[in-house]
Parts: C-alpha cells; sequence; structure tokens
C-alpha cells in the first residue's frame, strides 16, 4: 500500500515530526484564541526571533544550552511584550480589528528582523548536531525527528495535565468557553490571558528550536509559511475547542509532509491551493471545523 | 448635489497630489504616480470593508487578476515568448492597447470577485478574514506556477508604462467617484445599514448577503482596474502582489479611517507620503539642514509601528471614519454610527 503510494518510510517519518511541530503551534494559537477570541498571526514572528536567538548565541560563540534559555527569555519576553501594548488595549474591539492589529505587529517584528539583521539570515551552528543520522532498521531518521516528536508528546501531556489538574488551567478553560461568566464567578482576566500568553510562548520557543535544528539558516520571513499552514489547519480542526485545533495541526502538518514528500514536484507545488480551497470549504460547511462533534460556538451573523 | 463636499474633498486632495507631482523633479515624480496608484487600491478595498464592515484580506487577489490581465494582454506580441514562454496560445495571439487593457482588467477583476464572492459573502467577522486570506494564498500559488495564464515566477517587463502621472490621476478620480456614487447609491446606503445594524437591515427587508456581494464585485472590479494602472507603472511579479501590499493597504484603510471615503483618501495620501519620505532617506535626504540617512528597511517598520500605534490609540483612524464636513457641524453629534446610517 506505502508502495504503491510511492511513501518510503523516510518520508511517514518527517511527516510525523512536522505533524507534530505543527501540533504543538496550534496550541500556541488556539491556546490564546480561547480566551482572547484572537488569531495571532504574529506567531510565526515569535517564533522567528527565538529562532534569531538560537543564531546570535552561536554567533557569539554561547553553548547550545545557553542559547536556548536566551530563546527562550527573548519569545517570553516578546509575548508578554505583545499582551502588553497591543492585546490588551484592544481586548474590547471586534475580533476583525485584532486580527488586523495581529497582522501590523508580525509585519512589524518582521521589518525589524530585517531591518536589525539583514536580509540573508543568520546560520544558528549550535544546534546542528542534533540534524545527525541515527539508523533504525535500514532506515536514517534524523535525531531531531525522534526529539521533534518525543518534546511535543512531552509539551501535549504537560498542557493537558496543567488545564486539568491545576487551578490556573480550570480557569483557562472557563474563560475559554464564557469570558464574562468566568470573571463574574471571581476569575482574574488578565491572571488567565497572561497564562495563556506565556503558555504559548513556551511553545512558540520549542517550536523555534526544533524548526531551528532542520533549518540552521534563519532569514526574517523564518516560520511564516508554517503559521500560514498552521492557521489553516487549526480552522480546518476546529479553531473553538483546543483539541480538535491540535489534531487539525497535526493533520495537516502530517499531511503536508506526507504530500509534498510523495507527489511530483509540478503537482506538489498546488498543494497550498488545495489546502486552503479546504479551508474556505470547511469554513462554509462545517465552521465549527472538522474534528468537533457537537456544533461549536458558530459565529452570529 | 446635496453633499458634494464628500466627493469634492477627496477629488480635491488626489487632484492636490497630481498638481504637486507635476511641479517635482522627474525622479520624484514616480512616487506621485505610486501614491495614485495605492489611492485607487485603497479606495477600491474601502468601497467593500468600509460599507460592509466585513474584513477582506484577499483583494489584493483581485489586484493581482488585474495586473496579470492587463499585463499578459498588452506585452508586445515578439516579447512573449521571451517572459512566457507557455502562454496558452489565444492569449499569445491577442495583444490589445492601453485603454482596452485597463477595462478588461476591471472585468476580470469583477468576475473572479463575483466566484469568489458567491460562498464567502454567507461569511463574516473572523471567518471572513480568514477566508478571504484563503483566496490569498490560492490565487498567490497558482499565479505562481500556473504559467499558461501568465509569467509565473518571471517579472511582467516589457509592459507598456503607460501609466504616468495622468493616467493614475486619472484612474484614481475615477475609482474615487466610483466609490462615491455607490455610496450615496441605495446599495450603498442598505450595505451601510447592514454594517449598522444586521438584525434591523434584515428585518427591514434588506439582504445581506446579496448586498455584500454586489459591494464585493464591484470593489473586485476596482482593484483589478488598479492592478491593471499598476502593472503599466511598474514591472510587477506575484511576490509584489502578496503579503506586503495587502500589508501596507491595509495599513493605508485602518490610519485613514476604514468607514470613509475620505478616511481612505487620507489615509493613502498619508501613508504613501511617509512612506515616499523615509524611501527617500533611505538613500541620504537633507531635511531643514540636517543630514538624515536612514538604513534600508526603515520604513516598513516605521510603517507597521504606525498602523500597530493608530489601531490601539485610535482604532477609528485619524478622519474618525467620517467623512468630510464643511464649516461648524450643523448638527450636535450623537453617536457617530447613527449618521453614517441614516
Amino acid at each position: 500500500m506505502l508502495a504503491i503510494l510511492n511513501i518510503d518510510w523516510q518520508v511517514l517519518a518527517d511527516a510525523t515530526a512536522l505533524g507534530a511541530v505543527y501540533a504543538l503551534m496550534a496550541v500556541g494559537i488556539g491556546l490564546v484564541f480561547g480566551v482572547l477570541r484572537l488569531v495571532n498571526f504574529a506567531y510565526g514572528q515569535l517564533v522567528m526571533a527565538g529562532a534569531y536567538a538560537l543564531a546570535l548565541a552561536s554567533e557569539w560563540g554561547w553553548s547550545l544550552w545557553q542559547g536556548i534559555v536566551l530563546c527562550f527569555a527573548v519569545v517570553l519576553a516578546l509575548s508578554l511584550l505583545m499582551d502588553r501594548l497591543v492585546f490588551r488595549p484592544l481586548r474590547t474591539q471586534p475580533p476583525a480589528v485584532m486580527l488586523v492589529a495581529t497582522f501590523a505587529v508580525a509585519f512589524l517584528l518582521q521589518s525589524i528582523a530585517l531591518l536589525w539583521l539583514g536580509p540573508l539570515g543568520k546560520i544558528a551552528a549550535s544546534v546542528a548536531q542534533l540534524n545527525r543520522p541515527v539508523t533504525i532498521g535500514d532506515v536514517d531518521i534524523r535525531k531531531i525527528t525522534i526529539v521533534a516528536v518525543v518534546v511535543a508528546a512531552g509539551c501535549l501531556l504537560a498542557l493537558v495535565l496543567l488545564l486539568e489538574r491545576t487551578t490556573v488551567g480550570l480557569q483557562m478553560r472557563a474563560a475559554a468557553m464564557d469570558f464574562r461568566t468566568a470573571r463574574v464567578l471571581g476569575v482574574r482576566a488578565n491572571r488567565v490571558i497572561g497564562g495563556a500568553v506565556l503558555i504559548s510562548g513556551v511553545l512558540a520557543a520549542v517550536v523555534a528550536i526544533i524548526l531551528t535544528v532542520q533549518t540552521p539558516l534563519v532569514t526574517p520571513d523564518f516560520a511564516l509559511r508554517d503559521t500560514i499552514v498552521v492557521l489553516a489547519g487549526v480552522v480546518l480542526g476546529g479553531l473553538y475547542r483546543l483539541v480538535p485545533a491540535t489534531l487539525g495541526g497535526f493533520a495537516i502538518g502530517f499531511a503536508s509532509g506526507l504530500l509534498g514528500g510523495a507527489l511530483p514536484t509540478e503537482k506538489s507545488q498546488y498543494l497550498d491551493s488545495f489546502l486552503f480551497a479546504a479551508v474556505i470549504l470547511v469554513l462554509l460547511v462545517r465552521p465549527a471545523g472538522l474534528f468537533t462533534r457537537a456544533r461549536g460556538a458558530v459565529e452570529r451573523l | 448635489m446635496r453633499r458634494a463636499h464628500e466627493l469634492l474633498a477627496p477629488a480635491v486632495l488626489v487632484g492636490g497630489a497630481a498638481l504637486l507631482g507635476l511641479a517635482v523633479s522627474s525622479s520624484t515624480e514616480i512616487y506621485f504616480v505610486d501614491t495614485l496608484v495605492k489611492v485607487a487600491i485603497v479606495v477600491a478595498l474601502y468601497l467593500f470593508i468600509g460599507n460592509s464592515g466585513v474584513l477582506s484580506f484577499g483583494h489584493i487577489s483581485f489586484v493581482a487578476a488585474g495586473v496579470w490581465t492587463a499585463g499578459v494582454l498588452s506585452v508586445p506580441g515578439d516579447a512573449k515568448p521571451a517572459i512566457m514562454p507557455n502562454l496558452a496560445h489565444f492569449l499569445r495571439d491577442t495583444t490589445v492597447g492601453n485603454v482596452p487593457s485597463l477595462a478588461l482588467a476591471a472585468a476580470v477583476g469583477a468576475v473572479f470577485a463575483l466566484v469568489a464572492g458567491l460562498p464567502l459573502m454567507r461569511l463574516s467577522g473572523l471567518t471572513a478574514g480568514i477566508a478571504t486570506f484563503a483566496v490569498l494564498e490560492i490565487t498567490h500559488n497558482v499565479l505562481r506556477y500556473y504559467e499558461k495564464i501568465g509569467p509565473g515566477l518571471n517579472t511582467f517587463s516589457s509592459v507598456p508604462e503607460t501609466t504616468g502621472l495622468g493616467q493614475a490621476a486619472i484612474g484614481a478620480l475615477l475609482v474615487v467617484a466610483v466609490a462615491f456614487a455607490y455610496q450615496r447609491s441605495r446599495f450603498g446606503r442598505m450595505l451601510a445599514a447592514t454594517r449598522e445594524d444586521p438584525a434591523a437591515a434584515s428585518a427591514a427587508g434588506i439582504s445581506i448577503y446579496r448586498q455584500r456581494l454586489l459591494a464585493f464585485t464591484l470593489s473586485g472590479g476596482l482593484a483589478g482596474f488598479a492592478g491593471g494602472l499598476y502593472v503599466h507603472l511598474l514591472p510587477l511579479n506575484t511576490e509584489s502582489l502578496y503579503l506586503d501590499l495587502t500589508f501596507v493597504t491595509l495599513a493605508m484603510l485602518v490610519v485613514g479611517g476604514t468607514t470613509s471615503l475620505w478616511g481612505a483618501v487620507v489615509g493613502a495620501l498619508a501613508v504613501s507620503a511617509l512612506d515616499s519620505f523615509l524611501a527617500e532617506a533611505e538613500n541620504g535626504v537633507d531635511v531643514l539642514g540636517a543630514h538624515l540617512d536612514l538604513p534600508a528597511g526603515t520604513r516598513l517598520v516605521v510603517v507597521g509601528a504606525l498602523m500597530a500605534f493608530v489601531l490601539v490609540v485610535r482604532p477609528s483612524g485619524l478622519t474618525g471614519g467620517r467623512e468630510f464636513r464643511l464649516g461648524r457641524r450643523r448638527r450636535p453629534q450623537a453617536p457617530s454610527a447613527a449618521s453614517e446610517a441614516a
């Protein structure tokens, strides 16, 4: 079956890793959407900033661990700053205004990177050691593929525990369901939103590390393409619930990895068109998403 | 005509920009021509977004459709094989003049918007934003790789450069006039009513879907026309008709004020002026005796920061989203939205 479709284990492993990374990004976007009803277009630029942190750290001769710490520090600081300066003042505006605002932030961060660090990009050399292959059976699998899958699974598990077993998690779920009622019942808005932004920042940093290992050349449009595809995946899966959003992210990463690897170029170059046509179709037919059972919070006209 | 000043004020601004363009050196003139084309694109955006209150990230698709139509049809026949080797036969054998190419660009833009709008105009709010963004992605992807209808990854070189100051000014004024005529028509008023209160508008017998579709088609036509102007000005490719242009034109609309024609024109001119000045400053200019030499890329940072700043501080834009007013306010201003819908 796999042989007929011209898919080998190599492609399958890479597709799974891509799916895992996209699932993490989907959670990052989905969490913030849950509490703020805000589609964060600038999420990819957080990842980009983290990747630049790694690249600069390696340029300055820092060790891998110092680089990773810097990456987390930069991404988290930027997330909180973004929330404080842009999202918080705009919280009462309609979702469309907030979407335009995140679009502006995305563009701003990207052009700052362009201005400051140049269009040619920087190479994160220190993380490249994770890119070496290990041989299992007769398949060469890059170490990062395994790391990506394991890390993604670990992060998702930790997140589930956080959401299910802690007070902050409970408050976050309540806020995602009905923000106003949650506030009336004593949930502090800034704390919940801050928590969601922080977690989504942590995930962005993790994604930045994994993506930088896979493609060590960091340019100003690093992760832009991925963010756009993940956004499509999140909408396909179901924007209003976290689990379907994550599944959507994984599915789109897995599918594009698989089809990109298996189809000949003259067909796979139109992959994006099919992907986004599917997004439009889902928005029209099942606005709550493919992976949702009950009717979600469909936007009223 | 009552409220004629609402047409005159933006038209005077556009005409003033064109006259100013006549006065400057020819190396600076290009900024003015570019600005006028941007005015046309932003007003086309305004016609839909401003009147309907629905966000569209997809209008650059219609601009791109216009660019492709006018570009493919006006590259001289003997130059076509060089940049478009795989072009379909009937396109290869057809070459039209300047004005027909602009008219066809508008027609293709309108038809494309109509086809895209048929399903999409049922959506609103966030969903509409994402769906129109998907249209942009599909258009970009198809134009990039489908070489039967255009140059693919190549740049539209050797298109006759007919968009000078005159053509750009006439084009921009035409787009402003159409937008004004539309918003003063009963269709424009009905659409504005659906923006202010969808439930009340429906109850009054207005079909939200049909009014939005009409505005979307018309605005797609204007965007296609602006695309035609654009390709006669500069050699363009798919990358110049993608996220950057989407961002800059949306920024212009938002900075000016989304819900008025005046805002669209003011925003386009203000942001263009700033953008052009910074572009010059990146090459080094003398301002008030001081030499200013900014690093390349400053303009995008400033425009991005400006848009974010305006959104946070004044979400309704520089003009507050109101039309130009003469003299004192005659009536005490009740909640601003009400006067526009009335």
